[in-house]
């Protein structure tokens, strides 16, 4: 207690964590990405329904801490920037425990003209880089699902997935979202007992886009072309084959307005000046963040999160 | 009584879950980046001592129960009831099987316990962690053997059987940590 002033972290442990955020700048430059910088300090929140974004305000700064680098790197995208990555803070308010932080570091990129299975393959090659004996796993989300759950994620019933949640101990789960029976079933199901090393997940549940495209999978089943990435079982990346169609993404927005409102949350403005960039014209592209604390967390074999930065949320 | 949110969850603070009193063990907050964020919640039934497993949405909140942990003195048993007092007040009360359970072998008369309550009544006790007891009947000590490590039954005045060296001899007060049932050494007067 005596020591609050105190880093949380040691000498060798802030060379490591410099080293590894020097060795991702080089990774990407190396091939062409360049490093942008974009606000923290926006205009405008996310829609994200379990996303909540701190606002500020006081000395005419109102706004918001950006959970993530997004919509600016898409409106760089549109401005014609080419491929380009992010580096920086990100901010999620309530979200403290031992995988997270309220300010955390997010490595965000995007790749012009890729598919996310291109994209993926980067950033096996960027955490080999790192961490050379890293073994890799690719498959569907359905797959990992049906492995441990036994059902298929896509085509099972709301009723079902419920019945399923319920039983894994969330009693008021009876009458919840399609999206958020999942979560729980696979957060509790499924990730513990995911195989260690590399682990990369697509073709996730449409109900789960978020602002991926969808499409008609080769089981004939409409899946989002979203992915995950787990290193030894700790969810470290998601990207997205990107949703580039305006009225698409206005009506996603809308989507996310109503979950919000329908559990009490505050609504939130959508950013028109990203919906103009997209009609404007985003370019076909796929994008991944990646959380860097963790990804150290993992290099390191760092138990909680609070111990890769020196200042914590507790110890701030 | 008030409402806990999730985000007040912590290890020790008792909550009512499904109409029984429970104490919170471990509460584990889950988010996956996108999705709703949960509390994966350990808890333990005060009343049969069972371990639960439950699933909360940040936000949701569980009613607290009115459970106070009370340091006791322990009077007397008459053969139905064990009695308590609160050393401030001299209030006494009456705990029945249910609730003294394991701990009604550890009670020696004027030890001081910890007695939850629950609405007001006795809910469970937990006697103090280590305890001194004569032993009231055992086999005759090995006189000298302190360093075969052998051990024997011995039977103390609560009625509780534990295992002793083999040199102890009846009469002798022993020091048993009651959270094991294990003897520590003679008990230091």
């Amino acid at each position: 207690m005596e020591c609050e002033w105190r880093a949380a972290i040691d000498r060798p442990t802030l060379e490591y964590r410099a080293r590894v955020m020097q060795m991702i700048r080089t990774f990407l430059s190396s091939r062409g990405v360049l490093e942008v910088d974009v606000p923290a300090l926006g205009r405008h929140a996310v829609t994200d329904p379990h996303i909540d974004s701190i606002a500020t305000g006081g000395f005419s700064t109102e706004g918001f801490l950006q959970s993530s680098p997004e919509f600016y790197m898409k409106r760089l995208l549109a401005s014609g920037s080419g491929d380009i990555f992010s580096l920086g803070k990100a901010f999620r308010a309530g979200e403290t425990g031992p995988r997270h932080n309220v300010e955390f570091t997010l490595l965000e990129w995007y790749r012009v003209a890729w598919d996310e299975h291109q994209l993926m393959a980067e950033l096996a090659d960027l955490v080999t880089h790192l961490w050379p004996e890293v073994g890799s796993l690719t498959l569907s989300y359905g797959e990992a699902f049906e492995q441990h759950l036994q059902i298929n994620p896509h085509t099972a019933s709301l009723a079902q997935l419920r019945l399923m949640a319920v039983a894994q101990g969330a009693e008021r789960w009876h009458d919840e979202s399609r999206a958020n029976c999942l979560d729980v079933l696979f957060s509790l199901c499924v990730e513990p007992l995911l195989p260690r090393g590399l682990v990369f997940l697509y073709d996730y549940p449409a109900c789960q886009a978020a602002l991926s495209q969808l499409y008609q999978n080769r089981e004939g089943q409409q899946v989002s072309r979203r992915f995950e990435v787990y290193l030894n079982n700790l969810e470290l990346a998601n990207g997205y084959f990107e949703l580039t169609d305006a009225i698409e993404q206005r009506r996603r927005f809308d989507d996310d307005l109503a979950v919000r409102i329908a559990s009490d949350k505050p609504p939130v403005a959508q950013d028109e000046r990203l919906l103009q960039a997209l009609e404007a014209g985003l370019p076909s592209c796929a994008g991944v963040a990646l959380g860097v604390d963790r990804l150290i967390m993992q290099l390191l074999e760092i138990p909680t999160i609070d111990l890769t930065m020196p200042f914590n949320w507790a110890r701030r | 009584m008030a409402n806990y949110s999730t985000n007040e969850f912590r290890s020790g603070l008792k909550v009512m879950l499904e109409k029984e009193p429970c104490s919170i063990l471990e509460n584990e907050f889950v988010k996956p980046g996108k999705g709703q964020a949960f509390s994966r919640v350990k808890l333990r039934n005060l009343k049969t001592g069972r371990v639960l497993e439950k699933t909360f949405k940040s936000g949701e909140s569980l009613e607290a129960a009115d459970v106070m942990d009370t340091d006791m003195q322990y009077l007397y048993n008459d053969g139905d009831f064990w009695y308590f007092m609160e050393p401030e007040t001299f209030e006494q009360h009456q705990a029945d099987e249910k609730a003294v359970g394991e701990a009604s072998q550890w009670l020696r008369e004027q030890d001081v316990c910890v007695v939850t309550l629950y609405n007001g009544a006795p809910l469970s006790v937990t006697p103090p962690n280590h305890v001194d007891l004569e032993i009231v009947e055992t086999d005759p000590g090995l006189r000298g053997d302190t360093a075969t490590g052998g051990t024997k039954p011995a039977i103390l005045s609560t009625g509780a059987v534990i295992k002793v060296p083999l040199f102890l001899e009846q009469n002798e007060v022993v020091r048993v940590d009651t959270r094991t049932g294990e003897y520590l050494g003679r008990a230091k007067d």
